[in-house]
């Protein structure tokens, strides 16, 4: 029983009504996380990685969005065919979520202590003595000085770096087996992120949960994940242990990204006020999708096949996928 | 410490046309190397900048935010200065102190070698089409109700660099394609265009005047990462192309490492060192600078490392913390010295560019 995932996320169609027509945000994506592990879901603005964290929630809003098709298996159960009452026990309890936008994912009129043990005291059905309590142990565990005064303070009252651990610490209130965390640092300063990101991989740990790690970041991916799934205009693209991904790109997307990114350690004098080898292009538009491949007008390798024809998600190695024509040619 | 390299000519001296227009003539091609005939064409003299802060009713004294406190910094012709720094730690202001977007509380802006700190407006105006801004939002920097047309051409209108439409027109096509867009976009809004387009659109506005100075402040960080080495790649060759000269302002330490031929770390308003970009690499002095780049992740795990993690917030820019504004945090603070008094910016070796405001910064 322990080597299956604890979470697995199969086929899941997540689509957004707009304007009148139908665009696939999510479209047919796969992946499992492992207990206690950290899996990244990599890709730039739009490629779906964010309503795919909110679909294993059931968080899409709806209308617009509709979760289509696809399962989402957590120990036993999926999600997608849970009761409401069933889904609501699950959210903040057994998954939670950290979101992007410290400011305004936290409600400004509760003091922070009280948005903290907000879920913990109806999932665990305690008394607000207990949970206040349970606000200031879990302020002090994500490293906020002083925890008895912080628990009453407002939002406002706290920085960038202080509002994201107090996310953090909300998310941890009932210690979930999975914690989403979408951008978790995006909006932080680097010696902040490293403070946050240390702390989040010290917790897991510590509570050993899993953790989906959304990001865009490969730094932060390289760093943290064991395992990454790419994705890119709602597919995924390449699904890798961390190190054969980063050794041994098999999709031109990913090989794109991570040549792109400017070094500052491997560089040195060689490497500075180069080219940067960049992708081509931009991101196309889910409403008008061309046919074939995603993305083959960005891509270098592109061959006539691309255009007409879409790759399936094929094993390229061991637990190693690729959704490319020429998979075994972009790291040859 | 004199910056005037320039020449002393007056103010209405007709602006000099930029070095090295031909392509492939370009004299800050060669990689790491500082351009050649490295002439200061802008600078600063302990320039500062203090906003004031509303307090209560009966507030016994004024107090102010230390935006930039007493920086000097130059930028040749041709290069690229760096400025790296987290939020708050004032480079913003400062790239805006050197195009007097703000103004000076106390110290000087020589453009030129003339001074500008003073001048009026009015006199400003034909140095301002020598020195232009990129923004960092390019969703809130272009103006929605004018054309791409409109955008890049005002300044060809108001500076009077052209004498018919026909020209006006010609010229801002030609400058949509040195930008990498397509002449069709001139008749098109903003709003059509992605973020990686509409920067370009930002750059085109900027070098409609052909500038020699241009202020870029965090042009990549609102990019997608596949879309920002497009932009840094247009930055360098317009550079090497138009022999122009940036001041590079951004967090991301290894964006600015990548693009500059010299670097400057600030916080808390001042500059606390400051080198070429291969040596601040390779020899960072301020245990800030060190903290920085082992903060930064690296796209590699092969290499990971338990890394150095600095601890607590930035300190208020209000009441900054006596001597060093960086001892609350420095793994190195000696007690009795950096908490008292303030580092001076000094060279560590003379001569060798490498300068560290630090009283106990690392040697090796």
């Amino acid at each position: 029983m322990d080597d299956a995932p604890l979470l697995r996320v199969r086929d899941l169609v997540t689509t957004f009504r707009t304007d009148g027509r139908t665009v696939r945000a999510v479209d047919g994506v796969s992946f499992d996380v492992p207990r206690g592990a950290t899996v990244a879901l990599v890709g730039e603005s739009g490629c779906g990685k964010t309503v795919t964290a909110l679909s294993i929630l059931r968080l899409v809003a709806s209308p617009p969005g509709r979760i289509e098709a696809g399962a989402i298996d957590f120990e036993g159960r999926n999600l997608l065919e849970l009761a409401d009452r069933d889904i609501r026990d699950v959210r903040g309890n057994l998954i939670s979520m950290i979101f992007q936008e410290p400011m305004t994912s936290l409600n400004p009129v509760y003091a922070v202590g009280w948005q903290i043990m907000e879920g913990y005291r109806i999932h665990k059905k305690k008394s607000h003595r207990e949970g206040r309590a349970r606000a200031v142990e879990l302020l002090r565990l994500v490293g906020i000085a002083e925890p008895e005064t912080t628990v009453d303070a407002y939002p406002h009252q706290l920085s960038g770096g202080q509002r994201q651990r107090v996310m953090i610490a909300m998310a941890l209130a009932c210690e979930p087996k999975v914690l989403l965390a979408d951008e978790p640092t995006t909006a932080l300063d680097v010696t902040i992120q490293a403070q946050i990101l240390a702390l989040l991989s010290d917790l897991q740990k510590k509570l050993s949960m899993s953790v989906l790690l959304i990001t865009h970041d490969l730094g932060v991916v390289a760093e943290h994940a064991s395992a990454v799934v790419v994705m890119y205009a709602g597919r995924v693209v390449e699904r890798a242990a961390v190190r054969d991904l980063f050794a041994r790109p098999m999709h031109p997307y990913t090989r794109g990204l991570l040549d792109s990114i400017p070094r500052a350690g491997a560089a040195g004098a060689a490497g500075a006020r180069r080219r940067l080898r960049a992708i081509e292009g931009m991101v196309p538009d889910l409403r008008a999708l061309p046919p074939g491949c995603h993305f083959a007008d960005r891509c270098p390798m592109r061959i006539e096949k691309c255009t007409r024809e879409e790759p399936p998600l094929l094993s390229v190695g061991p637990g190693h996928d690729s959704r490319c024509w020429r998979a075994d040619e972009v790291s040859a | 410490m004199s910056e005037r390299a320039g020449g002393e000519g007056s103010l209405f001296q007709p602006p000099a046309q930029p070095p090295a227009k031909a392509p492939g003539e370009a004299g800050a091609a060669d990689a790491g190397a500082q351009p050649a005939g490295s002439r200061t064409l802008i600078a600063t003299d302990r320039v500062s900048k203090y906003y004031p802060v509303q307090r209560g009713l009966f507030a016994s004294r004024e107090r102010f935010v230390h935006a930039v406190d007493g920086v000097s910094i130059r930028v040749r012709r041709g290069e690229t200065m760096g400025l790296v720094g987290e939020s708050g730690c004032g480079k913003s202001t400062l790239g805006r102190l050197m195009l007097r977007l703000v103004e000076p509380t106390f110290g000087r802006v020589l453009f030129d070698g003339s001074d500008i700190t003073h001048v009026s407006q009015r006199t400003l105006r034909p140095l301002r089409r020598r020195m232009q801004i990129i923004f960092q939002d390019p969703y809130s920097s272009l103006n929605p109700r004018m054309t791409v047309g409109e955008i890049v051409g005002e300044a060809l209108t108001i500076h009077r660099l052209v004498k018919t439409r026909a020209e006006e027109e010609t010229r801002i096509v030609e400058l949509l394609e040195r930008v990498g867009m397509r002449a069709d976009a001139l008749n098109r809004y903003p709003h059509e265009f992605s973020g990686g387009q509409r920067q370009r659109i930002g750059i085109a506005r900027a070098l409609a005047v052909e500038p020699e100075f241009i202020v870029c402040d965090e042009p990549i960080s609102a990019l997608d990462v596949s879309i920002q080495a497009q932009i840094i790649n247009l930055l360098l060759e317009l550079q090497e192309t138009m022999g122009l000269a940036y001041l590079f302002v951004s967090h991301d330490l290894a964006v600015v490492q990548h693009v500059s031929h010299r670097v400057a770390v600030m916080y808390l308003g001042k500059i606390v060192e400051r080198a070429p970009a291969e040596q601040l690499y390779r020899e960072p002095r301020h245990p800030y600078t060190r903290a920085l780049l082992a903060a930064a992740p690296r796209p590699d795990p092969e290499r990971r490392r338990v890394r150095l993690v600095l601890e607590g917030d930035v300190p208020s820019p209000i009441d900054p913390p006596p001597g060093c504004a960086f001892h609350p945090r420095c793994p190195r603070a000696v007690p009795g010295t950096c908490d008292r008094e303030v580092p001076r910016l000094e060279e560590t070796v003379e001569g060798s560019g490498h300068k560290v405001a630090c009283w106990n910064p690392h040697t090796e």
